[in-house]
Protein backbone atom coordinates (compact mmCIF):
# COMPACT_ATOMS: atom_id res chain seq x y z
CA UNK A 1 0.00 0.00 0.00
CA UNK A 2 1.59 3.43 -0.92
CA UNK A 3 0.85 6.80 0.88
CA UNK A 4 -1.58 8.94 -0.84
CA UNK A 5 0.08 11.81 -2.69
CA UNK A 6 -1.28 14.54 -5.52
CA UNK A 7 -0.42 12.95 -8.59
CA UNK A 8 0.18 15.58 -11.53
CA UNK A 9 0.44 14.77 -15.30
CA UNK A 10 1.47 17.77 -17.35
CA UNK A 11 2.27 17.55 -20.95
CA UNK A 12 4.86 20.12 -20.98
CA UNK A 13 8.23 20.19 -19.81
CA UNK A 14 7.79 24.28 -18.67
CA UNK A 15 4.71 22.86 -16.71
CA UNK A 16 6.58 20.18 -15.14
CA UNK A 17 8.92 22.31 -13.77
CA UNK A 18 6.60 24.92 -12.71
CA UNK A 19 5.37 22.51 -10.53
CA UNK A 20 8.67 21.21 -8.96
CA UNK A 21 9.68 24.64 -8.40
CA UNK A 22 9.63 25.39 -4.71
CA UNK A 23 9.21 21.90 -3.36
CA UNK A 24 11.62 21.13 -0.56
CA UNK A 25 13.62 17.75 -1.37
CA UNK A 26 11.85 15.33 -0.77
CA UNK A 27 8.13 16.93 -0.91
CA UNK A 28 7.91 16.63 -4.92
CA UNK A 29 8.87 13.43 -7.28
CA UNK A 30 9.53 13.16 -10.90
CA UNK A 31 7.87 9.91 -12.25
CA UNK A 32 9.53 8.42 -15.23
CA UNK A 33 9.39 4.96 -15.62
CA UNK A 34 8.63 4.17 -12.10
CA UNK A 35 10.66 1.12 -11.76
CA UNK A 36 12.52 2.72 -9.01
CA UNK A 37 10.11 5.28 -7.65
CA UNK A 38 6.83 2.98 -7.34
CA UNK A 39 8.81 0.37 -5.42
CA UNK A 40 9.75 3.52 -2.96
CA UNK A 41 6.63 4.56 -2.38
CA UNK A 42 5.49 0.88 -1.48
CA UNK A 43 8.74 0.41 1.08
CA UNK A 44 8.03 4.31 2.23
CA UNK A 45 11.71 5.44 1.33
CA UNK A 46 9.82 7.67 -0.86
CA UNK A 47 7.13 9.99 0.75
CA UNK A 48 6.43 12.74 -1.58
CA UNK A 49 3.27 14.71 -1.05
CA UNK A 50 3.49 15.41 -5.03
CA UNK A 51 4.12 13.30 -8.26
CA UNK A 52 4.76 14.97 -11.30
CA UNK A 53 4.33 12.17 -13.93
CA UNK A 54 6.65 13.08 -16.98
CA UNK A 55 4.97 10.49 -19.37
CA UNK A 56 2.83 12.85 -21.35
CA UNK A 57 5.92 15.43 -22.53
CA UNK A 58 6.76 14.34 -25.65
CA UNK A 59 9.90 16.91 -25.44
CA UNK A 60 11.57 14.33 -23.08
CA UNK A 61 11.86 11.64 -26.22
CA UNK A 62 14.15 10.16 -28.51
CA UNK A 63 17.39 9.48 -29.59
CA UNK A 64 19.54 11.93 -31.45
CA UNK A 65 22.84 11.46 -33.31
CA UNK A 66 24.33 14.60 -34.63
CA UNK A 67 27.75 15.06 -36.67
CA UNK A 68 29.85 15.91 -32.90
CA UNK A 69 27.66 14.34 -30.45
CA UNK A 70 24.77 11.80 -29.49
CA UNK A 71 21.46 12.84 -27.47
CA UNK A 72 19.07 10.82 -25.82
CA UNK A 73 15.72 12.44 -24.63
CA UNK A 74 15.79 12.44 -20.52
CA UNK A 75 12.68 9.51 -21.37
CA UNK A 76 14.68 7.65 -23.54
CA UNK A 77 14.12 4.15 -22.05
CA UNK A 78 16.34 1.21 -22.01
CA UNK A 79 14.59 -0.93 -24.76
CA UNK A 80 15.14 2.51 -26.84
CA UNK A 81 19.00 2.23 -26.31
CA UNK A 82 18.74 -1.66 -27.23
CA UNK A 83 16.71 -1.32 -30.43
CA UNK A 84 18.58 1.66 -31.96
CA UNK A 85 21.61 0.66 -34.82
CA UNK A 86 22.62 4.20 -33.98
CA UNK A 87 23.63 3.61 -30.09
CA UNK A 88 24.86 0.13 -31.64
CA UNK A 89 27.12 2.27 -33.75
CA UNK A 90 27.48 4.84 -31.36
CA UNK A 91 27.65 3.53 -27.89
CA UNK A 92 28.30 -0.09 -27.90
CA UNK A 93 28.56 -1.13 -24.36
CA UNK A 94 25.25 1.19 -23.91
CA UNK A 95 23.64 -1.91 -25.41
CA UNK A 96 25.57 -4.53 -23.71
CA UNK A 97 24.42 -3.07 -20.51
CA UNK A 98 21.01 -2.89 -21.48
CA UNK A 99 21.11 -6.01 -22.49
CA UNK A 100 21.66 -7.35 -18.50
CA UNK A 101 19.22 -4.52 -17.25
CA UNK A 102 16.85 -5.75 -15.21
CA UNK A 103 13.91 -8.04 -17.41
CA UNK A 104 11.93 -6.82 -20.71
CA UNK A 105 8.73 -5.71 -18.69
CA UNK A 106 11.64 -2.96 -16.82
CA UNK A 107 13.51 -2.10 -19.89
CA UNK A 108 10.60 -1.03 -21.42
CA UNK A 109 9.58 1.17 -19.09
CA UNK A 110 12.42 2.66 -17.35
CA UNK A 111 14.34 5.61 -18.57
CA UNK A 112 17.89 6.25 -18.66
CA UNK A 113 17.56 9.15 -16.75
CA UNK A 114 16.09 7.74 -14.00
CA UNK A 115 18.98 5.31 -14.22
CA UNK A 116 21.09 8.07 -13.65
CA UNK A 117 18.46 9.70 -10.98
CA UNK A 118 18.24 7.01 -8.85
CA UNK A 119 21.67 7.48 -7.86
CA UNK A 120 22.40 3.57 -7.61
CA UNK A 121 26.61 3.10 -7.16
CA UNK A 122 25.09 -0.53 -9.38
CA UNK A 123 22.91 1.33 -11.77
CA UNK A 124 24.06 -0.38 -15.37
CA UNK A 125 23.88 2.29 -17.73
CA UNK A 126 26.47 4.91 -15.50
CA UNK A 127 29.67 3.31 -16.23
CA UNK A 128 29.45 2.92 -20.19
CA UNK A 129 27.89 6.59 -20.01
CA UNK A 130 30.67 7.81 -18.21
CA UNK A 131 33.29 6.19 -20.07
CA UNK A 132 31.83 7.95 -23.32
CA UNK A 133 31.84 11.81 -21.45
CA UNK A 134 28.58 11.41 -20.93
CA UNK A 135 27.27 15.21 -20.05
CA UNK A 136 23.74 15.91 -17.87
CA UNK A 137 21.45 18.91 -18.68
CA UNK A 138 19.41 20.15 -15.66
CA UNK A 139 16.86 21.83 -15.89
CA UNK A 140 14.36 24.35 -13.54
CA UNK A 141 12.34 27.25 -13.68
CA UNK A 142 15.33 29.66 -13.61
CA UNK A 143 16.87 27.89 -16.17
CA UNK A 144 19.41 25.07 -17.48
CA UNK A 145 22.94 23.16 -16.58
CA UNK A 146 25.24 21.05 -17.70
CA UNK A 147 26.95 18.81 -15.53
CA UNK A 148 29.96 16.10 -16.44
CA UNK A 149 28.38 12.67 -15.41
CA UNK A 150 31.64 12.01 -13.99
CA UNK A 151 30.73 15.30 -11.19
CA UNK A 152 27.14 14.37 -11.28
CA UNK A 153 27.55 11.64 -7.98
CA UNK A 154 28.72 13.25 -4.35
CA UNK A 155 28.44 9.73 -2.63
CA UNK A 156 25.74 6.79 -2.10
CA UNK A 157 22.57 7.92 -3.62
CA UNK A 158 23.01 11.28 -3.53
CA UNK A 159 23.85 13.93 -6.80
CA UNK A 160 24.06 17.92 -7.37
CA UNK A 161 20.72 17.68 -8.91
CA UNK A 162 18.15 19.86 -7.11
CA UNK A 163 14.92 19.22 -5.74
CA UNK A 164 13.22 21.52 -8.22
CA UNK A 165 15.75 20.18 -11.38
CA UNK A 166 15.17 17.92 -13.74
CA UNK A 167 17.23 15.60 -15.65
CA UNK A 168 16.17 16.81 -19.78
CA UNK A 169 19.29 15.39 -21.66
CA UNK A 170 22.24 13.03 -21.72
CA UNK A 171 24.77 14.20 -24.05
CA UNK A 172 28.48 12.78 -25.01
CA UNK A 173 30.78 13.58 -28.08
CA UNK A 174 31.12 10.71 -30.57
CA UNK A 175 33.83 8.60 -29.91
CA UNK A 176 37.02 9.29 -32.12
CA UNK A 177 37.64 6.67 -35.32
CA UNK A 178 39.53 3.51 -34.22
CA UNK A 179 37.49 3.39 -30.90
CA UNK A 180 36.01 0.33 -28.70
CA UNK A 181 33.81 0.83 -25.74
CA UNK A 182 33.32 -2.01 -23.35
CA UNK A 183 30.96 -3.10 -20.47
CA UNK A 184 30.97 -6.35 -18.78
CA UNK A 185 28.33 -6.85 -15.78
CA UNK A 186 29.49 -9.63 -13.41
CA UNK A 187 26.30 -10.55 -11.54
CA UNK A 188 24.34 -14.27 -10.32
CA UNK A 189 22.47 -14.33 -13.52
CA UNK A 190 22.26 -12.28 -16.75
CA UNK A 191 18.84 -10.96 -16.41
CA UNK A 192 16.77 -9.70 -13.54
CA UNK A 193 20.12 -9.25 -11.08
CA UNK A 194 21.95 -6.85 -9.52
CA UNK A 195 25.31 -5.92 -10.25
CA UNK A 196 27.96 -7.48 -8.24
CA UNK A 197 30.86 -5.42 -10.39
CA UNK A 198 30.18 -3.79 -13.48
CA UNK A 199 33.27 -2.34 -15.55
CA UNK A 200 33.22 -0.17 -18.94
CA UNK A 201 36.06 0.82 -20.89
CA UNK A 202 36.87 2.91 -23.73
CA UNK A 203 39.67 2.85 -25.68
CA UNK A 204 40.79 5.02 -28.40
CA UNK A 205 44.40 4.68 -30.82
CA UNK A 206 46.11 6.82 -32.39
CA UNK A 207 49.15 6.38 -34.61
CA UNK A 208 50.11 2.98 -32.78
CA UNK A 209 49.47 4.78 -28.83
CA UNK A 210 46.59 4.65 -26.82
CA UNK A 211 44.85 8.48 -27.55
CA UNK A 212 42.09 8.13 -25.34
CA UNK A 213 41.10 5.94 -22.06
CA UNK A 214 38.47 6.03 -20.01
CA UNK A 215 37.27 3.31 -17.44
CA UNK A 216 34.08 3.49 -15.10
CA UNK A 217 33.18 0.97 -12.01
CA UNK A 218 29.94 -0.06 -10.38
CA UNK A 219 29.34 -1.41 -7.52
CA UNK A 220 33.14 -1.01 -5.81
CA UNK A 221 32.51 2.19 -4.51
CA UNK A 222 29.14 4.64 -2.79
CA UNK A 223 28.86 6.05 -6.46
CA UNK A 224 29.73 4.68 -10.07
CA UNK A 225 33.30 5.95 -10.46
CA UNK A 226 36.05 6.43 -12.96
CA UNK A 227 39.85 5.62 -12.55
CA UNK A 228 41.63 7.85 -13.38
CA UNK A 229 45.12 7.06 -12.26
CA UNK A 230 44.67 3.92 -14.21
CA UNK A 231 43.36 5.79 -17.56
CA UNK A 232 46.51 7.78 -17.37
CA UNK A 233 48.56 5.09 -17.30
CA UNK A 234 47.53 4.02 -20.48
CA UNK A 235 47.15 6.91 -22.77
CA UNK A 236 50.35 7.96 -24.51
CA UNK A 237 51.74 5.01 -25.15
CA UNK A 238 51.55 1.55 -26.82
CA UNK A 239 49.88 -0.72 -24.47
CA UNK A 240 52.18 -4.00 -23.37
CA UNK A 241 50.57 -6.63 -21.73
CA UNK A 242 52.38 -5.59 -18.56
CA UNK A 243 50.85 -2.03 -18.60
CA UNK A 244 47.37 -3.29 -18.98
CA UNK A 245 47.91 -5.66 -15.90
CA UNK A 246 49.91 -2.32 -13.63
CA UNK A 247 46.67 -0.50 -14.50
CA UNK A 248 44.29 -2.93 -14.08
CA UNK A 249 46.03 -3.15 -10.32
CA UNK A 250 45.52 0.55 -10.23
CA UNK A 251 41.95 0.34 -10.80
CA UNK A 252 41.68 -1.59 -7.94
CA UNK A 253 43.44 1.07 -5.95
CA UNK A 254 40.51 3.60 -6.85
CA UNK A 255 37.38 1.81 -6.15
CA UNK A 256 36.03 1.21 -2.10
CA UNK A 257 34.21 -1.60 -2.34
CA UNK A 258 32.37 -2.63 0.95
CA UNK A 259 30.93 -6.45 1.87
CA UNK A 260 27.59 -7.22 1.24
CA UNK A 261 25.17 -10.00 0.55
CA UNK A 262 25.99 -10.06 -2.55
CA UNK A 263 29.89 -10.47 -2.60
CA UNK A 264 32.80 -9.19 -0.29
CA UNK A 265 34.94 -6.21 -0.74
CA UNK A 266 37.87 -8.38 -1.54
CA UNK A 267 35.99 -10.52 -4.06
CA UNK A 268 34.82 -7.36 -5.78
CA UNK A 269 38.62 -6.21 -5.96
CA UNK A 270 39.48 -9.61 -7.30
CA UNK A 271 37.01 -8.13 -10.18
CA UNK A 272 37.85 -4.89 -10.61
CA UNK A 273 41.31 -6.12 -11.60
CA UNK A 274 40.46 -9.10 -13.77
CA UNK A 275 37.78 -7.15 -15.88
CA UNK A 276 39.52 -4.43 -15.90
CA UNK A 277 42.36 -6.11 -17.24
CA UNK A 278 39.98 -8.34 -19.47
CA UNK A 279 38.50 -5.46 -21.17
CA UNK A 280 41.21 -3.22 -21.91
CA UNK A 281 43.46 -6.64 -23.59
CA UNK A 282 39.88 -7.22 -25.55
CA UNK A 283 40.02 -3.64 -26.51
CA UNK A 284 43.93 -3.07 -27.58
CA UNK A 285 43.52 -6.37 -29.28
CA UNK A 286 40.81 -5.22 -31.53
CA UNK A 287 42.70 -1.59 -32.12
CA UNK A 288 45.70 -2.76 -33.30
CA UNK B 1 -4.84 16.44 -10.14
CA UNK B 2 -6.62 15.76 -6.43
CA UNK B 3 -5.72 12.64 -4.73
CA UNK B 4 -8.69 11.12 -6.08
CA UNK B 5 -10.13 11.35 -9.53
CA UNK B 6 -12.38 9.26 -11.78
CA UNK B 7 -10.29 7.52 -14.69
CA UNK B 8 -11.09 5.57 -17.35
CA UNK B 9 -9.30 2.94 -18.66
CA UNK B 10 -9.34 1.20 -21.39
CA UNK B 11 -8.49 -2.98 -20.48
CA UNK B 12 -9.35 -5.81 -23.22
CA UNK B 13 -11.25 -3.07 -25.69
CA UNK B 14 -13.86 -2.11 -23.15
CA UNK B 15 -14.39 1.02 -21.30
CA UNK B 16 -13.97 0.59 -17.20
CA UNK B 17 -13.83 4.30 -15.06
CA UNK B 18 -13.31 3.86 -11.46
CA UNK B 19 -13.14 6.45 -8.87
CA UNK B 20 -9.40 5.95 -8.00
CA UNK B 21 -6.71 7.09 -5.73
CA UNK B 22 -3.98 8.79 -7.35
CA UNK B 23 -1.09 5.64 -5.73
CA UNK B 24 -3.63 3.02 -7.17
CA UNK B 25 -1.73 0.73 -9.24
CA UNK B 26 -2.06 -0.43 -12.05
CA UNK B 27 -2.14 -4.19 -10.74
CA UNK B 28 -4.39 -3.12 -7.52
CA UNK B 29 -7.08 -1.31 -10.26
CA UNK B 30 -7.54 -4.16 -12.34
CA UNK B 31 -7.77 -6.79 -10.19
CA UNK B 32 -10.20 -4.74 -8.22
CA UNK B 33 -12.31 -4.08 -11.32
CA UNK B 34 -12.44 -8.02 -12.17
CA UNK B 35 -9.68 -8.57 -14.39
CA UNK B 36 -8.11 -11.26 -12.07
CA UNK B 37 -5.91 -13.12 -14.71
CA UNK B 38 -3.24 -10.63 -13.96
CA UNK B 39 -1.31 -11.84 -11.13
CA UNK B 40 0.11 -10.28 -7.82
CA UNK B 41 3.69 -11.24 -7.45
CA UNK B 42 6.47 -9.18 -6.35
CA UNK B 43 4.98 -5.76 -6.59
CA UNK B 44 8.67 -4.71 -7.26
CA UNK B 45 9.30 -5.40 -10.90
CA UNK B 46 11.32 -9.17 -10.93
CA UNK B 47 8.90 -11.20 -11.31
CA UNK B 48 6.92 -10.51 -14.31
CA UNK B 49 3.64 -11.98 -13.32
CA UNK B 50 1.79 -8.58 -13.19
CA UNK B 51 2.70 -7.86 -16.67
CA UNK B 52 -0.03 -6.40 -19.08
CA UNK B 53 0.21 -5.06 -22.70
CA UNK B 54 0.33 -1.26 -23.07
CA UNK B 55 -0.44 0.24 -26.62
CA UNK B 56 1.30 -3.95 -27.59
CA UNK B 57 4.56 -3.35 -25.16
CA UNK B 58 4.67 -5.32 -21.92
CA UNK B 59 4.85 -3.52 -18.68
CA UNK B 60 4.92 -4.47 -15.02
CA UNK B 61 1.33 -3.52 -13.94
CA UNK B 62 2.80 -3.36 -10.26
CA UNK B 63 5.29 -0.68 -11.17
CA UNK B 64 2.65 1.56 -13.31
CA UNK B 65 0.19 4.18 -11.85
CA UNK B 66 -3.13 3.07 -12.95
CA UNK B 67 -4.06 6.90 -13.65
CA UNK B 68 -0.72 7.26 -15.88
CA UNK B 69 -2.47 5.09 -18.37
CA UNK B 70 -5.32 6.60 -18.76
CA UNK B 71 -6.42 6.57 -22.65
CA UNK B 72 -3.98 3.77 -24.08
CA UNK B 73 -4.40 0.45 -24.77
CA UNK B 74 -4.67 -2.11 -21.95
CA UNK B 75 -4.53 -5.42 -22.69
CA UNK B 76 -4.30 -8.77 -20.38
CA UNK B 77 -3.19 -12.39 -21.15
CA UNK B 78 -7.63 -12.92 -21.21
CA UNK B 79 -7.95 -10.05 -23.59
CA UNK B 80 -5.42 -12.23 -26.04
CA UNK B 81 -7.80 -14.98 -26.41
CA UNK B 82 -10.24 -17.05 -24.16
CA UNK B 83 -11.14 -21.26 -24.20
CA UNK B 84 -13.48 -20.41 -27.34
CA UNK B 85 -11.29 -18.66 -29.12
CA UNK B 86 -7.66 -19.22 -28.09
CA UNK B 87 -4.47 -16.67 -28.70
CA UNK B 88 -1.45 -19.14 -30.76
CA UNK B 89 0.40 -18.46 -27.36
CA UNK B 90 -2.16 -19.77 -25.25
CA UNK B 91 -2.69 -22.59 -27.65
CA UNK B 92 0.77 -23.45 -27.74
CA UNK B 93 1.64 -22.41 -23.88
CA UNK B 94 -1.08 -25.58 -23.22
CA UNK B 95 -0.01 -27.96 -25.93
CA UNK B 96 3.54 -27.80 -25.15
CA UNK B 97 2.91 -28.49 -21.48
CA UNK B 98 4.59 -25.40 -21.08
CA UNK B 99 2.37 -25.22 -17.71
CA UNK B 100 2.54 -26.28 -14.31
CA UNK B 101 1.54 -24.06 -11.19
CA UNK B 102 0.47 -21.90 -13.83
CA UNK B 103 0.76 -18.57 -11.93
CA UNK B 104 3.47 -16.84 -13.32
CA UNK B 105 1.89 -18.35 -17.28
CA UNK B 106 -0.60 -14.73 -18.12
CA UNK B 107 3.22 -12.22 -17.50
CA UNK B 108 5.36 -15.13 -19.85
CA UNK B 109 2.18 -14.81 -22.52
CA UNK B 110 1.79 -11.41 -22.51
CA UNK B 111 6.14 -10.55 -22.44
CA UNK B 112 6.25 -13.27 -25.10
CA UNK B 113 3.25 -11.36 -27.12
CA UNK B 114 5.00 -8.17 -26.82
CA UNK B 115 8.33 -9.43 -28.30
CA UNK B 116 6.48 -11.18 -31.76
CA UNK B 117 4.62 -7.75 -31.60
CA UNK B 118 8.08 -6.09 -32.57
CA UNK B 119 10.44 -9.52 -33.12
CA UNK B 120 7.92 -12.01 -35.73
CA UNK B 121 11.11 -14.31 -35.97
CA UNK B 122 12.66 -14.72 -32.15
CA UNK B 123 15.76 -16.24 -31.92
CA UNK B 124 16.31 -18.09 -29.01
CA UNK B 125 18.48 -15.28 -28.00
CA UNK B 126 15.85 -13.23 -28.50
CA UNK B 127 13.20 -15.20 -26.68
CA UNK B 128 15.67 -15.71 -23.22
CA UNK B 129 16.07 -11.81 -23.70
CA UNK B 130 12.27 -10.93 -23.64
CA UNK B 131 11.57 -13.66 -20.85
CA UNK B 132 14.26 -12.43 -18.59
CA UNK B 133 11.83 -10.23 -16.31
CA UNK B 134 9.64 -13.61 -15.65
CA UNK B 135 10.39 -15.50 -13.11
CA UNK B 136 8.74 -19.43 -13.32
CA UNK B 137 9.92 -21.38 -10.97
CA UNK B 138 8.60 -25.15 -12.14
CA UNK B 139 9.39 -25.35 -15.70
CA UNK B 140 12.77 -24.66 -16.35
CA UNK B 141 11.88 -22.49 -19.13
CA UNK B 142 12.72 -25.45 -22.20
CA UNK B 143 8.79 -25.99 -22.35
CA UNK B 144 8.24 -22.47 -22.38
CA UNK B 145 10.63 -21.82 -25.17
CA UNK B 146 8.80 -24.66 -26.85
CA UNK B 147 5.52 -22.59 -26.69
CA UNK B 148 7.14 -19.50 -27.96
CA UNK B 149 9.08 -20.97 -31.11
CA UNK B 150 5.53 -23.04 -32.13
CA UNK B 151 3.20 -19.78 -31.60
CA UNK B 152 5.48 -17.68 -33.66
CA UNK B 153 5.45 -19.98 -36.34
CA UNK B 154 2.16 -20.16 -36.40
CA UNK B 155 1.05 -16.61 -36.52
CA UNK B 156 3.54 -16.47 -39.49
CA UNK B 157 2.14 -19.29 -40.95
CA UNK B 158 -1.65 -18.65 -39.37
CA UNK B 159 -1.29 -22.34 -38.71
CA UNK B 160 -1.91 -24.01 -35.86
CA UNK B 161 0.50 -23.93 -32.72
CA UNK B 162 -0.35 -27.28 -31.66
Amino acid sequence: MIAEFELETPDRLDAALALLAGQDAGAGAALAGGTNLIVDLRSGRESPARVVDLGGIDALRGIEVGADAITLGARATVTDLLTSPEIAAHAPALVEAARVFAGQMVRNAATVAGNIACGSPAADLVPPLMTLDAEVTLASTTGERVVPLAEYFTGYRADVRRGDELITRIRWPRLPESSVHGFHKLARRKGDAITVVGVSVALSVAGGRCSRARIALGAVAPMVVRAPKAEAMLEGVALTPALIEDAARQAVEECTPIDDIRATAAYRRHCVHVLTRRLVTAAWDRLV
Amino acid sequence: MPKEKNVTLTVNGRQVTARLPSHRTLLEALRDLGFVDVKRGCEKGDCGACAVLVDGVAIDSCLTLAASVEGRAITTVAGLGDRDAPHPLQDAFAASGAVQCGYCTPGLIVAAQSLLNRTPEPTDDDIRLALSGNLCRCTGYAKIFDAVRAAARALRDGGDAR
